[in-house]
């Protein structure tokens, strides 16, 4: 089994098979626009899903410390779970589609945004929320226009983690067929370990999640410009 | 009901257990490459971790490290170990996961011995202590906590992404997904996510019963993601996907 191995890799060294190839990504330019665009839906959907469950759900658990307990506790047996293995317990229910992709994905960004947006929102320090009520902020204002503030750089900070993660994880979305990028990196270990399609599968999702860290890094500058700029 | 019938019946069976690229080799396999992988990656961050965070040099290094890692896909790299010369198979397993073991180990090592009070420090240089001995036994007891933390998410990681080395035949657990997706045996697609994922549960319960005896006394708080602490060193529990 392992000469054979080893054997089938040197047949493959001996033709040319570099790591790069621009002719490979200009001649199949359209097919990689298309996995790239599938990652982009995928990792946009599932941080924005993620963040419209994780809000109710940190303040629920800000309210009352029974729930904060089970939320952290269930969120960490979640984020233990393997992505293959996550994936695998959803695709017998909803079969080889985006969706199953998606509804793994949103777990994962749910699990990073809760434990965030609690750790923002406990940072809101008691005297301000006291002075906000005592200038008769209702509880609305006061989140809205105090506590969300506030807590910002802990949002910011699990937004850009969860987006990281997220461009990451969906590669191995390949295993129902709708990996974006990861479509590439398999494609090309199928198709006798062609190395240009691997390599750029790779990089490309190497960059898309640094250009998405930087985008958000963007925004969160923009979004609190009273924040010391200790560090960059 | 029907899929759980037939994951329970896949489970139930001890031929499956027990036969050729069975449960029970691939088990074997996929710990063997997990403890090969974070045996490597120890040797390796461990002293580096232990040195920068003596001097204090590198420390962003280590911040830059810890996020890039986190930006590359496990399976990208499992890929491309497994066509370099080095070919598909458990080797190249153990070197990606090696690779992707190494930030967390190095960043909660570093974060630790600088997290270290100074005076103690001072200390023990004053009272005589050569620059090994500051590092064994003033800084390393002291920075156990985040060096377990470390070694714990690690190994953790290591244990669950291990199964994704299946997509590109290296070997592990991971293979019963593959092959039963492959089959469309959604039955035993549930069974193989059950067996992964209680692997993986147990791999963290385990490791933070060994933090708990190597370092008494202490517990184990649940940090948030990417937060900096107030001296600005990296996020303790460096999270990657799994």
């Amino acid at each position: 089994m392992l000469n054979a191995a080893t054997a089938e890799v040197r047949a493959a060294d001996a033709a040319p098979n570099p790591w790069f190839d621009v002719s490979y990504v200009t001649s199949n330019w359209e097919s990689i626009v298309g996995y790239l665009g599938e990652h982009v839906r995928l990792t946009v959907a599932a941080v924005l899903l993620g963040a419209l469950i994780a809000l109710p759900l940190a303040l629920l658990a800000r309210r009352s410390r029974w729930l904060a307990g089970p939320v952290l506790g269930l969120s960490t047996v979640i984020y233990t779970i393997p992505s293959l293995a996550m994936f695998a317990f959803v695709a017998p229910f909803t079969g080889l589609t985006a969706t199953t992709v998606l509804i793994g994905l949103v777990l994962y960004s749910l699990v990073i945004l809760v434990r965030n947006f609690l750790t923002g929102l406990q940072s809101v320090p008691a005297d301000v929320r006291e002075a906000a009520r005592g200038m008769g902020y209702g509880s609305g204002r006061l989140l809205w226009q105090v506590e969300l503030p506030l807590a910002l750089p802990a949002f910011m900070a699990g937004l850009r983690v969860a987006t990281v993660s997220t461009v990451a994880l969906t590669t191995v979305g390949v295993i129902v067929g709708h990996g974006g990028l990861g479509q590439l990196i398999i494609g090309g270990f199928n198709a006798n370990f062609y190395r240009a399609e691997i390599v750029t599968g790779a990089v490309g999702c190497v960059l898309l999640a640094l250009l998405a860290d930087l985008l958000l890094a963007g925004a969160e500058r923009l979004l609190t410009p009273w924040a010391e700029r200790v560090r960059a | 009901m029907n899929l759980l019938r037939d994951a329970w019946v896949y489970l139930n069976d001890p031929y499956n257990w027990t036969r050729d690229r069975g449960i029970l080799e691939l088990l074997g396999e996929h710990l063997r490459i997990s403890a090969s992988a974070v045996l490597v990656a120890l040797v390796v961050a461990l002293p580096v971790g232990m040195l920068l965070g003596h001097t204090g040099r590198g420390g962003g290094f280590t911040v830059a490290l810890s996020n890039v890692s986190r930006a590359v896909p496990t399976l990208a790299l499992l890929t491309v170990f497994a066509v370099t010369p080095i070919g598909f198979g458990p080797t190249a397993t153990t070197i990606a996961l090696a690779v992707f073991a190494v930030p967390p180990i190095l960043t909660n090592t570093y974060v630790g011995f600088r997290s270290v009070d100074r005076d103690v420090v001072e200390a023990s240089r004053a009272m005589g202590m050569t620059g090994r001995q500051v590092v064994l036994r003033a800084e390393l007891p002291l920075a156990t906590p985040l060096v377990m933390t470390g070694i714990r998410t690690a190994t953790v990681q290591v244990v669950a992404t291990a199964a994704l080395a299946a997509l590109v035949a290296g070997g592990g657990l991971g293979g019963i997904i593959t092959l039963a997706f492959a089959q469309q045996d959604y039955g035993v697609v549930l069974a193989g996510a059950f067996l992964v994922a209680l692997l993986a549960v147990l791999s963290e319960a385990a490791l933070a019963l060994l933090a708990r005896l190597v370092t008494p006394g202490r517990r184990f708080a649940f940090p948030a993601f990417g937060m900096r602490t107030a001296s600005g060193a990296p996020p303790s529990a460096a999270a990657r996907p799994r």
